[in-house]
């Protein structure tokens, strides 16, 4: 059985890991920051991806470089800004 | 469906590229990724980089940097990988590979953004190395040497910063001081935190320096200081001794001078004048020069446009940065400096280039920015201005084609050709073209001048055996023979000696420079002093055939009497050595084989007689092996040794008679090619076929025969000599090249017509040649790219090449010289230049042409061109004749091509459409789109025409969004053009234009005489009106976007741009449709293609093929269901359809894919599935026929995941399931890579399958001569 100490164990190691491994997500995690975290990841894997960045590159007709650079930039605010604090659980509400 | 997936041409593109002397010091190389092809190259004598090697590493390679152990002279390989580990290898110059030094993990694979891999920089000393992440994670690695002077490393030292993304990082050289690690970063946690915006509107990028501390073994952040906002790119400015030390941070319109305790130097880039003033100057490459005295920087902006960067500084302190216009070339993922003086610029797409300085950039005239003249004004800083200009400091050297990007291909017969041609799209803007490319090598025809009379062979003799190019052409009729001397012209001679009135067998010259005539009646040895003697056939019999080298020589006379000869050292005389009877008539004659000979082939080729001759390898009296074909139908090794009597060695019996016999020997993948590989005999038989089978050095036992097809005629062989070393020319209905290369031996068509005869042919501006006779002509021939799969056609409208290899009229009584160049390469290519990206490919199956839509985003239409307007009248009035566009004529495009096209707007769009004639490969009709519009989707449909009475008619179907703009996707509007092809395809007519709502039409097709459209999420149909389309029906619920439909029957497939295939109806008495099948699993598709009614195959953005087969059961209910599945569709799953599609064939391949056909790439041959790639590559999925080759393959790809894995650190079988896990397909690559590990563990995975390493090469070469 459980004990409380492993409870507490398992906390640890829960936030152990989400401060190891960026994008770990927890019980209340918000919508936002799952967005924020998938869009960062799928910015990370373009830029990874050679042949990612250059598909983009020729879509919007662009320069590798500089597709690959805007991806870096964009991973600052990738799904605009966060929404406010009180009006989070409205959101939530409505969808 | 089990399948086998083989990449047939590797990506052209190049993902980066790093300078080094890898295998040899000061050995000038460049090794380049080609996202997971590593590749070294090199340029050769004549300045042509030339692939040395190129490993497939199954992984996605990042980044590299080359890492110089101190006192090291030569140069080792850092990688960045998705493998989770760094990666250092060493190239191992003997066995022509590279190999692996360490291998260490430090995270989970994949491309993640907290996983390092993606940045990799190393001290210049070589003391110690980074490896950094896209966010958090940086890895410091102490690199160290054994007392053996290994590399060594040290476990890693964190140097994390979370919430940190990293835009680049370098090594700086600081000399012998601890080594510094700088990095460009921006901190986002306050900006995730922050609803108001400020906090990320005030986010700043910071300049780290992280210093390894090698005393106390651990990385501290030494320094940090905010930098300007728009930061991309590091670059080390050199120190200690040889600078001034820190780094020039290179930001959006700024080169900034910075370093700890230093005063920041800032100059602006400067710009091109006609760029609109809310775009940046961002720089995306550059080299950085580096000499004791003086040191130099070459960067390169994404325009293209390469500045040269030099510093002023006294001691430490730097006083001045300087910015001068250098040139401009398209623009690169990588720019290399060589020690040499040369560039290489790794073009992002397109062509790559190799360019030689020829000026130093210190010209007055060109524009010039220094932090000294910075001027700030309330605006920000004063920008500088310039022009960019044709090339000054640059010569062009040579260029590597490269197809990236393919966005679109077909595989179709037009031409009435033996094989398919494939149709590519490639580049992008000004730099596309389309180009066709066919399996084989090109050819180029060197030489034309008139014969007399119908040849029947023709051989090339040199002066002296030290000649490097041949002195005499020796041509034989059915009775005479003819001998030109090769100089600046070919003419006719009678200083050679040969007998003219007799028809020729065979000619040779012997070692001590006398030459050898053998016609029917008997030898002619001309000696050096024009002596000459002769030896007449005893009785009234003739010489059948006859072979030599040059010590020795071979005849057969009529009977099967076979004498060889030998040269007398001394009296230089021809001297009778052995005789026997066979009692069998001869049809050929080889002589050949020693103990360890592939270098006495090259000296035979290079030094020695004609390129090719069978040589006596240095310090040999003679050759072991003479080889007879009979007309009993064997082939025969005797023995060659004196006095064993021409023993027969061995015997193999054939279905056919031997028409031609050629030995060769098959170089080893080490560097001086004598190490392994093993002496072969081809046989071309006369029912088309050839033999190759191994003979043993020493025992002349003949195994593991091969055998191809090469076509109706019976092959005659011919040595000719291809980079220097020996090869095979093989004559059948179409000429075969056999060669070497990269250890394995190719025998490729050669896209050229049939040739009678032929010989190797050396001479000043052929160094590489044949010569040959086709029926009254002789041709002088050379071969290009040797080693590529495809060739590509380049040419049309102002001609980017010349005519390629087909299609060559031939007068009669012609010599001709032809080359074949780019040996090695599977494929030759031409070209058609267009005017905007390609978007897409259509075949008009009727009037067989090609339709083309390009577009280009952001770019200016060429009626708002006001430069080129200009320029193009100007033309016109000189030629008469209006020019439609730049890619017309030669001196504007390659304008065009060098600076780029104009920068527009977001938003903007120009495009055209276009129709080529594949025969000329020219453009016939050409039309702007007006109204902004850029194409998205085009289709042949066949409509019911409105009004009655009337018919049916293949129209053509145009889906174009007005001021389209991307992420999200959007447009202003959207119209379905319908055009009507006239005149037999040399004219398009809009018949009218329909507005449709609902977003892009990403997708186009016929039903039953009405039009499918595929609007934003919306399939659609319409009906042919007069004015415009009439739309009938609509289906609104799919999920994204249609990127493809595809109709059989009463079945539509539908593909989504992020949720796979879904399989629909449409049900006329209820006029809807509904999905009866879907996908279980999200797929961004970018193709597809219905394999049969209830399987498609898809491809995907990610690189992901995919074959989904609708189940048998849930078909047959389908089918069967009499309201055709309509009640089942309202009952779905979930949203979801009633039913699900199975995979089928899963494969990973790395890639993203841009089209997927069904073609037969050999005549009569099987189906394959045929994709290409972003990066340029070509590759296919060949379904297997039986279950053993399953095995097998499935066995030697299981042995080869454990014995050999990949060279990135990735594992194999993770790599081919990245994203699905992979299903019932075979890596045919892996498979290929069986011929180039050591020999012992070949024979160790060959033992484990019961077979022998022979048997498993010739699995892999049959398998392989199946699909190609």
């Amino acid at each position: 059985m459980a004990t409380l100490s492993d409870r507490l164990n398992i906390n640890s190691q829960i936030e152990h890991l989400q401060a190891k491994y960026v994008g770990t997500g927890h019980a209340d995690l918000t919508k936002f920051e799952w967005a924020l975290n998938i869009h960062r990841d799928s910015y990370a894997s373009y830029v990874g991806h050679h042949n990612m960045v250059s598909y983009f590159g020729v879509v919007e007709n662009e320069s590798i470089g500089r597709v690959k650079y805007e991806f870096l930039q964009r991973m600052l605010l990738p799904c605009g800004l966060p929404p406010k604090a009180q009006d989070q659980s409205e959101d939530e509400e409505e969808k | 469906m089990h399948c086998y997936s083989l990449t047939l041409s590797r990506a052209t593109g190049i993902q980066s590229a790093v300078y080094g002397n890898f295998s040899a010091a000061k050995a000038q190389e460049v090794v380049v990724s080609r996202g997971k092809v590593l590749e070294l190259l090199r340029p050769n004598e004549n300045g042509k980089m030339q692939t040395v090697v190129a490993t497939e590493v199954f992984g996605c390679i990042r980044s590299m940097a080359a890492v110089r152990l101190t006192g090291s002279s030569v140069d080792h390989l850092m990688l960045g990988s998705d493998s989770g580990r760094i990666v250092l290898i060493k190239f191992n110059k003997d066995k022509n590979a590279w190999v692996k030094v360490h291998q260490e993990t430090f995270g989970r694979s994949g491309c993640r953004r907290i996983v390092p891999g993606q940045y990799v920089a190393v001290d210049p000393k070589g003391r110690a190395c980074m490896v950094g992440a896209v966010e958090k994670q940086k890895f410091v690695y102490v690199l160290n040497r054994d007392n053996l002077a290994n590399l060594t490393i040290s476990s890693p030292l964190e140097a994390h910063k979370s919430h940190h993304i990293t835009f680049s990082i370098c090594a700086m050289d600081c000399g012998f001081d601890n080594p510094i690690f700088a990095a460009i970063e921006l901190d986002y946690s306050e900006a995730d935190q922050d609803p108001t915006g400020e906090a990320a509107s005030v986010a700043q990028k910071h300049l780290t320096f992280y210093e390894m501390d090698l005393g106390l073994n651990n990385v501290v952040r030494k320094w940090t200081d905010a930098v300007d906002n728009g930061a991309n790119l590091l670059v080390a400015v050199p120190g200690g001794a040889d600078g001034p030390g820190g780094v020039l941070v290179c930001a959006e319109n700024f080169i900034i001078y910075k370093n700890q305790d230093h005063e920041e130097v800032r100059a602006v880039i400067p710009r091109r004048s006609d760029l609109p003033g809310d775009r940046g100057v961002l720089i995306v490459s550059y080299a950085t020069h580096k000499k004791k005295a003086y040191s130099f920087f070459l960067v390169q902006s994404e325009y293209g446009d390469i500045y040269k960067v030099t510093l002023s500084y006294e001691g430490d302190n730097v006083s001045e940065l300087k910015i001068k216009y250098f040139d401009t070339i398209p623009p690169c993922a990588s720019i290399v400096v060589l020690k040499t003086g040369f560039l290489f610029a790794a073009s992002e797409y397109g062509n790559h280039a190799l360019y030689q300085f020829v000026g130093t950039g210190e010209d007055d005239d060109d524009v010039e920015s220094s932090s000294a003249q910075l001027v700030q004004t309330e605006e920000g800083f004063q920008p500088v201005f310039f022009e960019p200009r044709p090339l000054k400091n640059l010569l062009l050297i040579d260029e590597m084609a490269s197809l990236m990007p393919i966005t679109d291909m077909k595989v179709a017969n037009l031409l009435n050709e033996e094989i398919p041609q494939i149709y590519a799209l490639c580049g992008r803007g000004p730099r596309a073209s389309l180009s066709v490319l066919r399996p084989g090598l090109a050819v180029t025809e060197l030489a034309v001048s008139p014969l007399p009379g119908a040849p029947t062979a023709v051989w090339t003799v040199k002066r002296n055996t030290q000649d490097e190019f041949d002195a005499f052409i020796v041509v034989s009729f059915a009775n005479a023979t003819l001998v030109f001397s090769i100089g600046e012209e070919v003419k006719e001679t009678n200083e050679s000696g040969f007998l003219g009135t007799v028809p020729t067998l065979h000619t040779q010259l012997l070692a001590d420079n006398s030459m050898l005539q053998i016609y029917p009646g008997g030898l002619r040895h001309i000696r050096p002093d024009r002596r000459i003697n002769e030896w007449k056939v005893p009785g009234r019999r003739n010489i059948k055939a006859a072979a030599s080298n040059e010590k020795q020589v071979a005849i057969a006379l009529q009977g099967g009497e076979v004498t060889v000869f030998e040269l007398e050292q001394g009296t230089g005389q021809l001297v009778e050595a052995e005789k026997r009877d066979l009692g069998e008539d001869v049809s050929c004659v080889e002589v050949r084989g020693e103990g360890r000979g592939g270098r006495g082939g090259e000296g035979g080729g290079r030094g020695g007689g004609v390129p090719g001759d069978p040589p006596v390898p240095d310090g040999l009296m003679r050759a072991s092996f003479l080889a007879l074909g009979t007309y009993d139908q064997t082939v025969r090794v005797l023995s060659l040794d004196p006095g064993q009597g021409l023993k027969n060695l061995a015997v193999q019996a054939l279905n056919s008679v031997p028409e031609s016999i050629l030995m060769l020997y098959n170089a080893g993948p080490g560097a001086d090619r004598t190490t392994e590989g093993g002496l072969f005999i081809h046989v071309g038989l006369q029912n088309g076929i050839l033999i190759r089978s191994e003979v043993d050095r020493v025992s002349g036992q003949l195994t593991d025969s091969r055998t191809r097809f090469l076509g109706t005629k019976a092959p005659k062989l011919f040595p000719a000599s291809v980079r220097g070393v020996r090869c095979m020319l093989a004559l059948s209905s179409r000429p075969w090249l056999g060669y070497n290369d990269q250890g394995r031996f190719n025998l490729s068509p050669l896209s050229y017509d049939a040739l009678d005869y032929a010989s190797g042919f050396a001479s000043d501006q052929c160094p590489e040649g044949f010569v040959s006779v086709v029926k009254s002509t002789l041709r002088i021939l050379a071969v290009e790219n040797v080693g590529d799969a495809f060739n590509t056609q380049v040419g049309g409208d102002g001609g980017r090449g010349g005519e390629g290899g087909l299609g060559l009229t031939r007068p009669r009584g012609i010599l001709r010289i032809l080359a074949v160049e780019n040996v090695g390469d599977a494929f030759n290519t031409q070209a058609c230049r267009l005017r905007y990206t390609p978007r897409r490919l259509l075949i008009h199956p009727d009037y067989k042409v090609l339709l083309i839509a390009e577009a280009d985003h952001a770019a200016v239409p060429l009626a708002e061109r006001e430069d080129l307007q200009a320029r193009l009248a100007a033309i016109a009035e000189q030629e008469g004749a209006p020019v439609q566009g730049v890619e017309f004529n030669d001196e504007l495009a390659a304008l065009e091509e060098q600076f780029g096209a104009p920068k527009g707007q977001p938003g903007q769009w120009a495009g055209c459409l276009r129709i080529v004639d594949p025969a000329t490969l020219s453009t016939v009709f050409v039309q702007e789109l007006d109204n902004n519009e850029a194409v998205v989707s085009m289709a042949l449909v066949e409509l019911q025409l409105p009004g009655a009475g009337q018919g049916i008619e293949k129209l053509l179907a145009v889906g174009c969004a007005r001021g389209l703009r991307y992420m999200p996707t959007d447009c202003e509007a959207a119209y379905i053009r319908i055009y009507r092809v006239l005149d037999a395809g040399r004219r398009l007519e809009l018949l009218h234009k329909t507005p449709v709502d609902g977003g892009a039409p990403g997708a186009l097709a016929g039903l039953k005489g009405r039009l499918l459209s595929g609007v934003g999420p919306t399939l659609r149909l319409y009906d042919m009106g007069k004015k415009k389309l009439l739309r009938k029906c609509e289906y609104n619920r799919l999920p994204h976007q249609i990127v493809s439909i595809t109709v059989q029957g009463p079945r539509i497939y539908v593909g989504d741009a992020q949720e796979s295939v879904h399989m629909m109806r449409y049900k006329k008495a209820d006029n809807a449709f509904y999905i009866f099948a879907d996908d279980i699993a999200p797929r961004y598709l970018t193709s597809l293609l219905p394999l049969d009614y209830d399987t498609v195959a898809a491809g995907d953005k990610f690189g992901n093929l995919v074959v989904l087969r609708l189940p048998k059961e849930a078909s047959q209910q389908v089918e069967d269901d009499p309201t055709g599945g309509k009640m089942a569709a309202a009952s779905g799953r979930l949203n979801g359809a009633p039913h699900k599609l199975e995979e089928v064939v899963k494969f990973h391949v790395g890639d993203t894919i841009t089209s997927l056909q069904r073609a037969e790439m050999q005549a009569g041959g099987q189906e394959v599935l045929i994709y290409s790639t972003v990066m340029g590559a070509i590759g296919v999925l060949y379904p297997f026929t039986n279950r053993e080759d399953v095995d097998f393959f499935s066995h030697l790809e299981m042995h080869l995941r454990q014995e050999h894995p990949p060279l990135s650190g990735r594992d194999h079988l993770g790599f081919r399931s990245a994203y699905f896990p992979v299903r019932a397909c075979v890596d045919g690559d892996l498979c290929g890579q069986f011929a180039s590990i050591p020999v012992k563990k070949q024979q160790m995975i060959a033992e484990s399958m019961d077979r022998t390493t022979g048997e498993v090469l010739k699995k892999l070469e049959d398998i392989r001569n199946k699909i190609l």
